[in-house]
């Protein structure tokens, strides 16, 4: 109602709000980087990056299909099951060869994905129910597979998880080559298009013509395999599967990123750049506390504060 | 899926109106009979399936000890319902379960009134301020009680040294009482789960208060015009949400005498599970508050029965219970898509 009065400097404000929300996310690591230079000891060494950049890795592979399916006006919480459950399919299947045991994790992830995407886009069912159920049956399906964290000896694996290309970890050329493809695919493709106008308007999309549910599934088969991709990435870093711990909270790491990053939860726009720093600025800020020695629980008080000073930022205006 | 392509003056819409002049039709009674009842009629039938099956099960130990674990979930699943007949969802209760478990322990050094009081003031403000950032800033229910989910644990191990340090309750305290003692041969946490269950359907169905709830949830912009306070009511039910999850914390503490702080994770999944298997609509608008009772129920005896066949461990809990209420979900949405079309 307040919104009807827009005199000038509203206006302004409005205007100065919405370069805050696509553009706040990368004046946010900015400043975390220069605060952690001026006031961390050892924070500007190649090693210290190097280990940054490999923690965000598995997280940004999560947020960019987060993003897929938030842009389409729906969200995944089944992602953090889906790592536990690839990280379980991928100590079962080693045996066989590291590209075996991928190949069947990638497919569990997008087999969970055709789950959820079914529900949603068949049944219509609500995504964040629909995607509850699997979070809540996935993770027991990777603890009936493997009960207990196991270590994974594999040397493929291992330099999967610890190698570098150049100096750059695989992990982060994987991550930021997958970035820059979905960023294609968003921007460039018929594909792209069909699922910013779903999440933009789903009756809408429907009376265009569009193939909603053949887009809402691909966006979920995709959300799936991008979850199982970071799985196995995340099993190469640590070189075990934890399926009890492995991936955690993390829906709310890639829904923050997301979110963070400028894309609304309200659909129809995608922002990867945004997804790459709203990663980054997760990493950068749980590291800060880490290092300067605050205990973990401010952690997750100030990413809980974080978050809902970004969706804050970033709700649709006006919109009810 | 929303959109509404009939006119007026299409026959088939003719019809429905006709229908609804001469009451529900007989598949339109079924159908809302068997979304009612549904969890209630596979209950029964769950009971009887597993006192056949397994001699251990109906033993009056057994029962107890369902009866009291069901107790503090069903405390939870109670604010859960308020929240979920809005059309809401809150993903904190977990975490508060917890924080109010700790909390309560801690306090109960002082006496009864602080160990009940101060988990209710820490965990009703934390669900005011949920309800604020829902209903006066706007932001999506779930990313709120998200945030309110990881804040919550990160106090919760603020205050127990990074979850390090464990509170115990003094065993012959009243407090202890509180969540040990026995009345009539029933523990004390199910006569108070039982009186708050009539309480919560009382004000659901009863009061002014329950039909705003039913109205923001049936469709908020409809009920802001007939003149519901739809911010306020939004607000309550968030605030109600985090006092019964803090509440059910304490009891759960006073029955373990320590306040333990790995409990109450997977807790918002588990009554979110309970309400919409007692036949709530997720979409808001419609639901009971004696369904939500019966999906506790009818999830503990699912576990319960799961426990029994000692071969299965609890990881199966979780798959059993993730497949139940996709199966749940999908019942209700094509019986309540019919309830929409006729």
């Amino acid at each position: 109602m307040t919104d009807l009065a827009l005199g000038r400097p509203a206006a302004d404000r409005d205007r100065l709000l919405r370069l805050l929300q696509n553009y706040g996310v990368y004046l946010g690591v900015a400043v975390l980087l220069l605060v952690n230079i001026a006031f961390t000891p050892h924070f500007l060494s190649g090693e210290n990056f190097r280990t940054q950049a490999v923690q965000v890795a598995p997280v940004l592979v999560v947020a960019l299909g987060m993003a897929l399916a938030i842009g389409s006006e729906g969200v995944d919480l089944s992602v953090g099951s889906v790592m536990a459950l690839s990280t379980s399919l991928v100590s079962l299947y080693l045996g066989y060869g590291m590209w075996v045991a991928l190949v069947v994790a990638l497919l569990g992830g997008m087999v969970v994905g055709l789950a959820n995407g079914s529900l949603i886009a068949f049944i219509g069912v609500q995504p964040i129910v629909a995607t509850l159920a699997l979070m809540v049956a996935g993770r027991g399906l990777a603890l009936v597979l493997l009960p207990q964290l196991k270590n994974v000896r594999d040397p493929t694996m291992a330099s999967l998880g610890s190698g570098d290309l150049l100096g750059v970890p695989y992990l982060v050329l994987i991550a930021t080559a997958l970035a820059l493809l979905v960023a294609f695919v968003v921007r460039r493709t018929t594909f792209g298009r069909q699922l910013l106008a779903i999440g933009d308007s789903r009756p809408a999309a429907l009376l265009a013509g569009l193939p909603v549910r053949r887009v809402l599934i691909v966006v979920y088969v995709v959300c799936g395999a991008l979850a199982a991709l970071a799985g196995v990435l995340a099993t190469a870093r640590l070189s075990a599967s934890d399926p009890t711990s492995l991936g955690n909270l993390m829906e709310l790491s890639a829904i923050t990123a997301v979110v963070v990053g400028g894309t609304p939860l309200s659909g129809g726009r995608v922002r990867i750049g945004g997804t790459v720093a709203g990663a980054v600025l997760i990493q950068l800020l749980t590291a800060t506390l880490i290092k300067h020695d605050l205990p973990p629980s401010w952690t997750q008080i100030a990413q809980a504060v974080v978050i809902v000073l970004a969706v804050y930022a970033a709700r649709e205006r006006g919109k009810r | 899926m929303t959109i509404d392509t009939k006119s007026p003056a299409d026959p088939v819409d003719h019809t429905a109106q006709q229908e609804q002049v001469a009451g529900p039709s007989r598949s339109e009674r079924l159908s809302a009979l068997a979304q009612q009842h549904g969890a209630l009629v596979t209950l029964i039938v769950a009971v009887v399936a597993a006192s056949v099956g397994f001699d251990t099960f109906m033993t009056a130990d057994n029962m107890e000890n369902m009866a009291v674990s069901s107790a503090f979930l069903a405390v939870v699943a109670l604010g859960m319902t308020f929240v979920i007949v809005t059309g809401g969802i809150d993903l904190s209760v977990g975490s508060l379960f917890a924080l109010g478990g700790v909390l309560a322990a801690w306090g109960s050094q002082y006496g009864t009134a602080v160990a009940l009081l101060l988990p209710l003031a820490v965990c009703g403000l934390i669900g005011l301020v949920n309800g604020l950032l829902i209903a006066r800033a706007r932001l999506a229910p779930f990313i709120v009680t998200l945030a309110a989910m990881l804040a919550a644990r990160g106090i919760l191990l603020s205050v127990t040294d990074e979850g390090s340090k464990t509170y115990l309750v003094d065993k012959d305290s009243f407090f202890a009482t509180l969540g040990q003692g026995k009345v009539l041969g029933v523990g004390a946490p199910v006569w108070i789960t039982v009186a708050l269950f009539v309480a919560g359907a009382v004000v659901l169905r009863r009061t002014r208060f329950g039909q705003y709830v039913y109205a923001v949830g049936g469709n908020e912009d409809a009920a802001a015009l007939m003149g519901a306070p739809v911010a306020r009511t939004k607000i309550a039910v968030y605030t109600v949400s985090g006092l019964c999850a803090g509440l059910a914390g304490a009891l759960n503490a006073a029955w373990l005498v320590s306040g333990v702080t790995i409990l109450g994770s997977g807790m918002e999944l588990e009554a979110i599970s309970a309400v919409v298997i007692g036949g709530t609509l997720l979409t808001g608008g419609f639901g009971f508050i004696s369904g939500s009772l019966v999906g506790v129920l009818l999830l503990k005896v699912i576990q319960n029965v799961i426990n029994q066949i000692g071969s299965l461990d609890s990881a199966y809990q979780q798959v059993v219970s993730g497949a139940f209420l996709a199966v749940v979900v999908i019942a209700q949405t094509w019986l309540g898509r019919r309830r929409r079309v006729l």
